[in-house]
C-alpha cells in the first residue's frame, strides 16, 4: 500500500492559490473554512518562499492522539480522516495540529464550534464512497475514483506534489539534484518524524 | 547494468544533497537565490533549526485569507502538546487522583472515622449561616459535575468509550461539554462567594503553626486547638480560592478560544494548565469530601444544617467555641439569635 503524503516544492510555488481554489471548488467548502492555504514566508524580502499547506496526514497524528472522542482514523493509504458524526467540536485538535489544519464552522465558540472540517486528501470520510451523504460532510472522494487530490493535480507549476511518499520524495530529490538547490520538504520533519526528505 | 548503477548513483547523490542540505545544499541554494544578508530565509531545515531556538518556535508567514491563525505555517509545538497530553497529563491525573483515593483508603482502614471522644453533648452550636451553606454547595455541586465532565475529556475515551460505543459516547460527551461550559458560571460565583464569606476566618496565624506541627492531629491522637478553621481547612480554602480561581480564568479563556488569549502557544498552555490544576484540585477535594463525611463523625452537619454538636466543636475547634461563647468579644462570630452559654 502507498503511504500518501503532500510535498510542496517551495522553489516552484508561485502563490497563485489555484490549489486553494481547486480545493474549495472540488468539495464546495463553505466560506470561512480553508482546508488548504498558501503561506508566504519572508514576504517581500530576499529569500521569499510560498508554501501551500493543508493537513499533512501525519504519522502518529497529533489530532488523533488528543481527540477526546477518538473520532480520527488512518486509512490503509496513510490518510488521516475523521468522523463528523462523532466529532464534538471541542477544538483540541487545533491545539495539537502542527499545521493549523482543523477548521471550525463557527468562530464564536460558546457552546460549540460545530463539527471540525479539514483536508481529507480528497478521500472522503467513513461513509460509503462517493455517496451524497459522504459528499455533504467531507466533499468528493477522488481517491476512491483512482485520482489524486485536486489541489496537486491542479498545480500549474507542479510545486505541490501528492502521492506515495517515497515516489514524491524521489521526484523532489531529482529536481533538487537537477537544478542544484532546494529549500526542503516543508513540514515533513514535523509530520513524518523519521522520514526526512529534502 | 552500467547505466543502472549510474542512475542509482545519481539518485543517491540527489538524496545526499537533500539530506545534507543544511550543510551542503543550502549555502549553494542561498548563494544562488538570495543574498547572504538573509541567511535563514529560504531553507526549511535551516529555518526549522533557527526557530527551535527562537521564541515560540512557530513558522509564521503571510496569508491572503482573513483567518490570520492560518498564517502560522508550522507550529512544531503541536507535537509537544500531543506528547504532554498523552503522557504527563494522564500520569499527573492518575497519580494525584488515584493516589489520594488510596491515601484516604489507607487512612480509613488504619484509623477509621475520627470520633468525638467525649460523645455528643446533644446541644448544637451554629457553625455556618445559610448563605455559607449555599455558597459551599453551589461550588461543590458544580465542581463535582465539572470534574466528571472534565475527566471525561481526558479519560472517557479510554474508560467509557469501549463500554458504551462511539455513538453513545459522542452524545454523552457533547452534552457533557455543553454542561461543562455552562457550569463554569455557578462554579465561579461559588468560589467568589466563598472567598468573601470565609476570608476573615482563613488568615493563617500562630495556632495554625501548632496545628501543622502536630500533623493536624491526624497522626496520633493529639487534638491541636484550632479556631473556626484549622490549618488544613485553611489550605483547602486557599486552594479553592487560587486553584478554583485559576480554573475559572483558564476555563473562560478556553471557552472563548483565540479571543482572550490570541496565540496558539497561549491556548496550548491554558489547556494544559486547566487540566493539571483540575487534577490536583480533584485530588484535594476527594480528601476534603472524605473528612467532611465518613472520615469524621459529626462534621457533615456543619455544612448541611449549619449546626454542629457542641462537644464536636470543643474537640476540633476549641478556640472558636471560646470565641462563640464569649459574646463580649468584638470579633465573635456569634450568629444572630444564638443563645449564650447555659441559656437553655
Amino acid at each position: 500500500m502507498a503511504r500518501m503524503k503532500f510535498l510542496c516544492d517551495a522553489d516552484r510555488c508561485i502563490e497563485c492559490n489555484a490549489c486553494v481554489t481547486a480545493c474549495k471548488n472540488e468539495h464546495e467548502v463553505p466560506w470561512g473554512i480553508n482546508r488548504r492555504r498558501v503561506v508566504t514566508i519572508n514576504d517581500g524580502k530576499p529569500g521569499e518562499r510560498s508554501i501551500s499547506m493543508a493537513c499533512m496526514h501525519c504519522t502518529d497524528a497529533p489530532c488523533a492522539a488528543v481527540c477526546p472522542v477518538d473520532c480520527f482514523y488512518t486509512t490503509a493509504d496513510g490518510v488521516v480522516l475523521h468522523s463528523k458524526d462523532l466529532c464534538i467540536g471541542c477544538g483540541y485538535c487545533f491545539y495539537a495540529c502542527p499545521f493549523g489544519a482543523p477548521q471550525y464552522p463557527r468562530l464564536g465558540n460558546f457552546g460549540s464550534r460545530g463539527k471540525m472540517d479539514k483536508c481529507t486528501y480528497c478521500a472522503g470520510g467513513p461513509e460509503a464512497d462517493n455517496t451524497p451523504a459522504e459528499y455533504a460532510k467531507y466533499g468528493s472522494n477522488r481517491l476512491a475514483e483512482g485520482k489524486l487530490p485536486a489541489c496537486a493535480e491542479m498545480c500549474s507549476t507542479k510545486a505541490l506534489l501528492a502521492g506515495d511518499g517515497d515516489i514524491i520524495a524521489q521526484i523532489y530529490a531529482e529536481r533538487v539534484s537537477t537544478r542544484g538547490y532546494g529549500s526542503g520538504a516543508w513540514g515533513w520533519r514535523t509530520a513524518y518524524k523519521d522520514m526526512v526528505a529534502g | 547494468m552500467n547505466r543502472f548503477t549510474l542512475k542509482l548513483r545519481a539518485l543517491l547523490a540527489a538524496f545526499v544533497i537533500c539530506l545534507g542540505a543544511a550543510t551542503l545544499g543550502a549555502p549553494n541554494a542561498l548563494a544562488q537565490s538570495a543574498p547572504p544578508a538573509a541567511p535563514a530565509a529560504a531553507h526549511e531545515e535551516v529555518l526549522f533549526r533557527y526557530l527551535q531556538t527562537q521564541g515560540s518556535g512557530n513558522l509564521v508567514g503571510r496569508v491572503t485569507i482573513p483567518d490570520q491563525k492560518a498564517a502560522t505555517l508550522i507550529q512544531p509545538r503541536g507535537r509537544e502538546f500531543q506528547d504532554i497530553w498523552r503522557g504527563p497529563m494522564k500520569w499527573i491525573a492518575a497519580a494525584s487522583i488515584i493516589g489520594m483515593i488510596v491515601l484516604v483508603g489507607i487512612f480509613y482502614a488504619v484509623k477509621g472515622p475520627i470520633r468525638t471522644t467525649s460523645g455528643y453533648a446533644g446541644r448544637l452550636i451554629q457553625r455556618f449561616r445559610s448563605i455559607d451553606v449555599f455558597a459551599h454547595w453551589l461550588t461543590a455541586g458544580s465542581f463535582v459535575l465539572l470534574a466528571i465532565t472534565g475527566l471525561n475529556i481526558t479519560f472517557g475515551r479510554y474508560l467509557l468509550l469501549p463500554l458504551i460505543g462511539p455513538e453513545a459516547f459522542t452524545a454523552w460527551s457533547e452534552a457533557a461539554k455543553v454542561a461543562h461550559n455552562f457550569l463554569g458560571f455557578p462554579f465561579t460565583l461559588g468560589v467568589l462567594l466563598m472567598f468573601v464569606l470565609f476570608l476573615k476566618d482563613n488568615i493563617f496565624d500562630k495556632t495554625d503553626l501548632r496545628w501543622f506541627a502536630q500533623g493536624g492531629g491526624m497522626i496520633g491522637h493529639a487534638h491541636p486547638p484550632a479556631r473556626k478553621f484549622n490549618g488544613g481547612q485553611k489550605i483547602v480554602y486557599w486552594a479553592t480560592v487560587f486553584g478554583g480561581g485559576a480554573l475559572a480564568v483558564t476555563g473562560f479563556v478556553l471557552m472563548f478560544p483565540f479571543q482572550i488569549v490570541t496565540s496558539i502557544d497561549g491556548m496550548q498552555l491554558t489547556a494544559q494548565l486547566h487540566g493539571i490544576i483540575a487534577f490536583l484540585m480533584i485530588a484535594l477535594i476527594i480528601g476534603h469530601i472524605y473528612l467532611g463525611s465518613i472520615g469524621m463523625e459529626g462534621a457533615f452537619s456543619a455544612m448541611w444544617s449549619g449546626k454542629v454538636d457542641l462537644n464536636w466543636a470543643k474537640e476540633h475547634h476549641p478556640l472558636w467555641v471560646e470565641e462563640m461563647m464569649n459574646p463580649t468579644r468584638k470579633d465573635s462570630s456569634l450568629p444572630t439569635g444564638a443563645k449564650g452559654a447555659g441559656a437553655d
